[in-house]
């Protein structure tokens, strides 16, 4: 795999659109950076184009809430395409309370020959003026634009972990820790809420909202993950609040796998359904498990990510890695599953050949268009060479996000501080 | 260390107190022995679950401390929490000292506790998981190391201490459960409603019950320190029962004890 290094502040979400086109990230500073993937060159059929950045705009500052005497932060949490209309493109991104819709367009002309204005924009004399022209369009050397076009502020308390648009492209959820609510896309006003799980007594609360998806082809389905393990898929034509779930998913436990840490590495950070709606996968601490959405009592197939770690969760615990959120990612085909790890591993499981390896996302380890080397974590016992021993693996250095082009072979993973695009060689 | 010591020799007489035996001098020591090498296996893992419950208590109260803590973060410690109270409920071995006592020095007291992250199946089974029978020899080690210095020969101090609590539970257990449901509440009531006046209601109301039972600890070590393992029951008249030596030892301890009182 080739592979291209972009630095930048701490990275909270990639997304790619979806032609696959552009790739956007949001990170720690309230800034969204989006990537271009260059035209195929003709001539050079034996790689893709590299990706490059084209636009940067700061999309959420930090707030303050007076009434709280809290300070909201600025971190762009997820970011979702809409499917593109017209030349221009739009996404929606969020922080922890507001969500804004953005338009990036383009401009590649400017228009020349005012009669009322100098080239450089000031005023002329209206007496000065003896003839008239119509001013023309004439090219200028690309920008790109970002304009906020929607903000949706003030519908939650908690702090969003989700978005997620409808297949009806007219209508979004954004989801916090105890409520979900629906919004249209061009009224700001108003929101509906979908799901309330905020216990009339707040000291009887045990279980939150973790992540929530639309599904890819039915416009009034919907699922939403909880602390707890547990997936709930809804129909909104049942009724308009859907607390009461029309399918629920969940794995009974292993009472041999029992600890005080079970509940907490059952809790689910992701949910994502494939591209065919079939199936969905989520994400816990210590594995993926892919859902069959017509089985409600065990997941069809389970993936473990970091095993070797089970036996270090207390001082996961300890130093509060376990809390760490990992995402998960479909291929374009929905054949291959990716995901993160520590040390800058990340995972890939095929789901047909049941084979799976582990990468490395460093710059260290990796020169730049040479094929990635594949990884093992040795658990215990004898550690073969080139084998890296769980004890030396560096939790600072974790990959939560992860996103895979809709139709090839390309990847982006970010690391803290870096996002790498990696592609296969075609040959 | 000494206060440890000073732990040590309490909760030895405590135990027996409690579990019923014939009162006896510290020179018994083979008895000792004998009741307590049955518990011997328990204790690492009551030591460690309660290390775990400390370590719970102490993130809880560090989410306060920040400007908004993470609700999913805190609803998952404090449910653990809940699951190591119930468990320690059920043993009987509910400590509400050390519940309380955690805004002071619980991160020095912390223990490696890998052995809770072995499944249940594993630990009824005794099986070692690598990496923890190192552990669990250097912490034995420490223990009789430590026990050779003191009185009390018992290798496994801690188990008096849990059963201590016993006493304290049988007395207390409405009250301890009621202020740490209270305590549980109002980190959820304050995580609503987020405002630096709740945030100091909150410290300001565990260090009050930590003052209670520190006075409680006081009146139990200055007692149990005189006379012939007389316990509990010298707890209203502690001179009438004294021998002049004993006097002279109970000044030092009693100097000892307000110092480690002013120390921490």
């Amino acid at each position: 795999m080739s592979e291209h290094l972009h630095p930048t502040d701490i990275i909270s979400t990639v997304e790619f659109n979806h032609s696959g086109e552009l790739l956007a990230t949001g990170d720690k500073g309230g800034r969204v950076v989006i990537f271009q993937q260059e035209q195929e060159n003709k001539t050079q059929s034996h790689s893709r184009g590299e990706y490059n950045v084209y636009s940067t705009f700061q999309s959420h500052e930090p707030e303050f809430d007076y009434l709280k005497s809290l300070e909201i932060e600025e971190k762009i949490n997820k970011i979702r395409w809409l499917p593109q209309k017209n030349a221009a493109q739009f996404l929606l991104s969020t922080n922890d309370k507001t969500i804004k819709l953005w338009k990036i367009s383009e401009r590649d002309k400017r228009p020349e020959g005012y009669n009322l204005k100098e080239e450089d924009g000031r005023y002329r004399d209206p007496t000065t003026v003896t003839t008239l022209r119509v001013p023309v369009f004439r090219p200028m050397d690309l920008m790109v634009e970002a304009s906020p076009r929607r903000i949706f502020a003030n519908a939650h308390t908690y702090h969003i972990n989700s978005i997620s648009i409808n297949s009806d492209y007219e209508t979004y959820l954004s989801a916090d820790d105890l409520r979900i609510n629906l919004w249209h896309l061009e009224i700001t006003d108003r929101s509906f809420n979908i799901v309330d799980i905020k216990p009339a007594n707040m000291e009887e609360l045990t279980e939150v909202i973790t992540a929530a998806e639309f599904h890819p082809n039915s416009c009034n389905t919907f699922v939403y993950s909880s602390s707890k393990g547990t997936i709930r898929l809804c129909d909104m034509r049942a009724s308009a609040l859907c607390d009461r779930h029309s399918k629920l998913f969940e794995e009974p436990e292993d009472p041999s796998n029992r600890s005080f840490f079970s509940e907490i590495i059952s809790s689910i950070s992701d949910v994502k359904f494939s591209h065919s709606g079939r199936y969905m996968m989520t994400r816990d601490y210590l594995s993926v498990k892919i859902w069959d959405l017509n089985m409600e009592n065990r997941p069809v197939e389970t993936y473990q990510v970091h095993e070797y770690l089970r036996s270090k969760l207390c001082s996961l615990y300890e130093n509060d890695c376990i809390f760490d959120k990992f995402e998960c990612c479909w291929n374009g085909s929905d054949s291959i599953v990716m995901t993160g790890s520590y040390n800058n591993f990340f995972r890939m499981f095929d789901r047909n050949t049941k084979r799976d390896i582990t990468l490395e996302a460093s710059r260290e380890n990796n020169k730049p268009r040479t094929v990635l080397k594949p990884r093992k974590v040795c658990a215990s016992g004898k550690r073969k060479k080139d084998e890296i021993s769980v004890d030396s693996l560096d939790f600072n250095k974790k990959i939560l996000h992860t996103a895979w082009h809709p139709k090839e072979n390309i990847i982006a993973v970010a690391t803290t501080n870096n996002l790498y695009i990696f592609q296969d060689k075609m040959n | 260390m000494g206060e440890e010591e000073g732990l040590h020799q309490t909760q030895l007489l405590d135990t027996m107190f409690v579990r019923g035996l014939k009162r006896k001098c510290i020179d018994g020591e083979e008895d000792i022995e004998g009741t307590l090498a049955g518990i011997k296996a328990i204790p690492s893992y009551n030591l460690q679950r309660q290390s775990l419950l400390d370590m719970s208590l102490v993130k809880l109260q560090l989410c306060h401390m920040l400007v908004e803590p993470n609700l999913c973060r805190s609803v998952l410690i404090a449910n653990t929490v809940r699951q190591i109270q119930e468990e320690m409920t059920q043993d009987g071995t509910w400590q509400m000292i050390n519940t309380q006592s955690t805004g002071q020095t619980s991160l020095d007291r912390l223990v490696s506790t890998d052995i809770l992250c072995r499944s249940s199946r594993e630990q009824a089974e005794g099986k070692q998981v690598p990496g923890y029978s190192n552990f669990n020899k250097d912490f034995e080690d420490d223990q009789t190391q430590d026990s050779s210095e003191t009185m009390s020969t018992a290798s496994s101090v801690q188990a008096p201490r849990n059963l201590q609590s016993n006493v304290w539970e049988m007395e207390n257990a409405q009250e301890n459960r009621g202020n740490f449901q209270k305590s549980l509440d109002q980190i959820f009531e304050t995580l609503e409603n987020k405002s630096p006046n709740s945030v100091e209601d909150l410290f300001s109301e565990v260090d009050n019950s930590y003052y209670d039972l520190d006075t409680m600890l006081t009146g139990m070590m200055s007692n149990t320190k005189m006379g012939h393992c007389d316990g509990l029951e010298t707890f209203s008249s502690p001179t009438t029962t004294t021998s002049n030596s004993n006097c002279k030892s109970d000044l030092n301890e009693l100097d000892h004890i307000v110092e480690i009182l002013v120390e921490s």
